[in-house]
């Protein structure tokens, strides 16, 4: 038997990169000509920046388009499903007090939501722009503001669990940090009263046009004052499960370490106030326990 | 400098040798050799069987590279070897041949870890600079990023390696082993074209596979030829499903997981390089999804070709001489191997 060699004999030849493409970012039904600039392309969905009904009102349009790799039966499917499920969750998320944006309109066959805007940025950002101060000496390692953000960011995703839903994709660009500010005043007048859900009651709202001239707030402290608001619930949930909700808080884990290897002490602080957050908390922290022993142990062969 | 490197921690066997040129020119490639152990078919390959394989053919693929190198022993610096992960009986009757070089030679030792290895040969030849890695094999589905000196860990499978996963679905179709069961699968594919419902399973960054296993043995089942018509499977136009259109659904759908876990980790590191990869990254359909998404992205995929894709000594020679330029090397106590070695706990010194 002859081995069944390759051979190659020659410099590593360094393969040219094709020259990408413009993307291609042409929004469906009714805003094709809208000329809506892209903030931001998540994970799966681009993101644009508007208003809704008027111009004091401002929206985010969260577009997931077809994707091109996949098959597009597979991919209606998976669009679709996901749309409805976010949507769902998040009308009741809100109802129960968990803080996440208002759901404003959607269209599952074209794919998108509009989304109440969130003044702030994600927890992603807060912990690199952290990061850097650190490095240059402007902040401590440990800092009071920062553990509380951490603190915050526990209890958010404690209260999500109590209500009975796993949020399927934690990490830190899902997690957004509110400015603070906005979070009393004026950022958003259509969702100021608990009960004005519905949409009827929003489109009202945004028509009586409510621009915050209330009696400001005292003054926060700190731009990291503000309060955490989860978003992106395409692979939600519903479950009580200990261990779904174990599985969320480890994967979660593993974005930040992997993510924010300088800010990994800070990871303690969630699950210390995770552990506080609700009834039955502290035994999901022992399921965690057994979830990353099994990550470490996962067999890496065939 | 110039690296031996000896990799057999599955069912290849490969020995290669690796030169690196003193100044920031590119790596050369002296000799790339490879044997495979192909098992019977409906059957997958055993550490015992593998072992002897490995056995039966080190030496002779050494002496070969070595002489199509055409370099002496006395410029050899050091002898790298797969320190793990993979399976304990053919790490191990590697691991034998490469200490006994080291001592025959008195060259020292370098163990490296596999997925490192696939990770610094793809940068190597594609020159991609600080991408996203999608490592999919046999053993091994993951979405590796690097930051701070470790090449971290997002996203994995939570279940059985894409690899294993296609292996098993070809072998429950009865589909031959060699060249081996993922090329196959590919070529059927090329032909099918009704996509059946088989369980798609994205959590985060991690994906499952252990469901479509399930799912594999009914569709087999109800796909069997010997089947009068009326009790074989049919799409919704009252078509008969076929084993290509199978072959093709499995493709579609656990290739379009992991373009997915793949595309979630580069929105969350903000990065527009993607580079695939280990075995299975030499699916021509697969690089041809993970192109569509990057181009989607504004970015671009690198991958290689099965030379380098599929497990070789090179890769191992490359990285293994990556680390000796820091200074490190293993003592001859510690040229041991381990079946779990995760990609995380390498202390990756030679990057910034
Ligand atoms: N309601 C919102 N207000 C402000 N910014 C948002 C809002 N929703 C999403 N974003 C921004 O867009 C990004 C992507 O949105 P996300 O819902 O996470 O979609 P994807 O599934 O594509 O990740 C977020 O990381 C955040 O920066
Ligand atoms: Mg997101």
């Amino acid at each position: 038997m002859a081995p069944s060699a390759d051979i190659a004999i020659e410099p590593i030849a360094p393969i040219e990169p094709p020259a990408p493409l413009a993307p291609l970012h042409a929004l469906p039904p009714p805003f094709t000509d809208s000329n809506l600039e892209v903030l931001t392309q998540g994970a799966e969905a681009l993101v644009y920046k508007t208003t809704f009904l008027t111009p004091a009102t401002p929206c985010v349009v969260k577009y997931r388009p077809p994707k091109p790799y996949r098959h597009p039966t597979l991919d209606k499917r998976l669009t679709k499903t996901r749309l409805l499920a976010e949507a769902r969750v998040l009308v009741r998320c809100r109802k129960e007090g968990v803080g996440v944006p208002g759901v404003l309109a959607g269209d599952w066959d074209n794919g998108w939501l509009v989304l109440e805007w969130i003044e702030g940025m994600t927890v992603r950002k807060v912990l690199d722009e952290w990061a850097d101060k650190v490095k240059r000496g402007d902040k401590k390692e440990g800092d009071d503001e920062m553990l509380g953000v951490m603190r915050k960011v526990g209890r958010a995703v404690g209260r999500l669990h109590d209500i009975g839903v796993c949020h399927g994709d934690l990490t830190t660009s899902n997690l957004m940090l509110r400015q603070p500010s906005s979070s009393t005043e004026h950022a958003s007048p259509l969702f100021q009263h608990r009960g004005h859900q519905t949409v009827s009651a929003m489109r009202e709202a945004a028509m009586d046009g409510a621009d915050g001239s209330e009696p400001s707030p005292p003054q926060p402290q700190s731009e990291l004052d503000g309060d955490i608001i989860l978003i992106d619930f395409g692979l939600v949930s519903q479950t009580i499960q200990d261990e779904d909700r174990a599985v969320d808080l480890y994967v979660l884990e593993r974005a930040f370490s992997a993510t924010h290897p300088a800010a990994e002490p800070l990871f303690q602080k969630i699950l210390t106030s995770y552990g506080e957050s609700f009834k039955g908390a502290k035994t999901v922290l022992r399921r965690l326990e057994d979830v990353r022993l099994r990550g470490r142990k996962r067999s890496m062969l065939g | 400098m110039i690296a031996l490197g000896l990799e057999g921690s599955a069912n290849k066997i490969g020995i290669g040798l690796i030169s690196h040129p003193s100044s920031n020119k590119p790596p050369i490639v002296l000799s790339n050799l490879r044997h495979t152990y192909v098992s019977p078919p409906g059957e997958g390959f055993l550490p015992k069987d593998t072992a002897i394989h490995h056995r039966a053919w080190v030496v002779r693929l050494i002496k070969q590279a070595v002489r199509q190198a055409g370099v002496k022993i006395e410029d050899i610096d050091c002898i790298c070897y797969t320190k793990g992960p993979g399976m304990g009986a053919p790490l191990q009757s590697v691991a034998v041949a490469a200490r006994t070089l080291s001592l025959l030679w008195g060259k020292p030792l370098v163990g490296v870890n596999h997925c490192v290895g696939h990770i610094e040969m793809g940068r190597a030849i594609t020159n991609a600079s600080n991408p996203v890695v999608l490592y999919v094999s046999g053993g091994n589905t993951q979405v590796i990023a690097y930051s701070a000196q470790r090449y971290r860990i997002f996203g994995e499978t939570l279940d059985i390696a894409i690899g294993n996963c296609i292996d098993r679905f070809a072998r429950t179709l009865m589909i031959p082993n060699d060249p081996f069961p993922g090329y196959n699968v590919e070529q059927l594919a090329k032909k099918g074209k009704n996509l059946v419902d088989i369980p798609y399973a994205v959590k985060g960054m991690d994906c499952s596979f252990s469901g479509i296993l399930a799912a594999a043995d009914i569709l087999a089942h109800s796909t069997n030829e010997a089947l009068p018509d009326g009790k074989r499977l049919k799409t919704e136009d009252g078509e008969i499903v076929t084993r290509e259109d199978l072959c093709f659904s499995l493709q579609e759908t656990v290739f379009a997981m992991l373009v997915e876990i793949t595309e979630r980790a580069m929105a969350h590191v903000g990065s527009k390089q993607v580079l695939v990869v280990g075995g299975v990254g030499s699916n021509e359909r697969l690089q041809q999804m993970m192109g569509m998404m990057a181009r989607d992205r504004g970015g671009t995929v690198f991958a290689t070709d099965e030379r380098f894709c599929i497990d070789n000594g090179i890769m191992i020679a490359h990285a293994g001489l990556l680390e000796y330029k820091t200074g490190i090397t293993t003592s001859l106590e510690d040229s041991t191997c381990t079946q779990r070695f995760r990609t995380d706990e390498v202390f990756v010194g030679w990057r910034d």
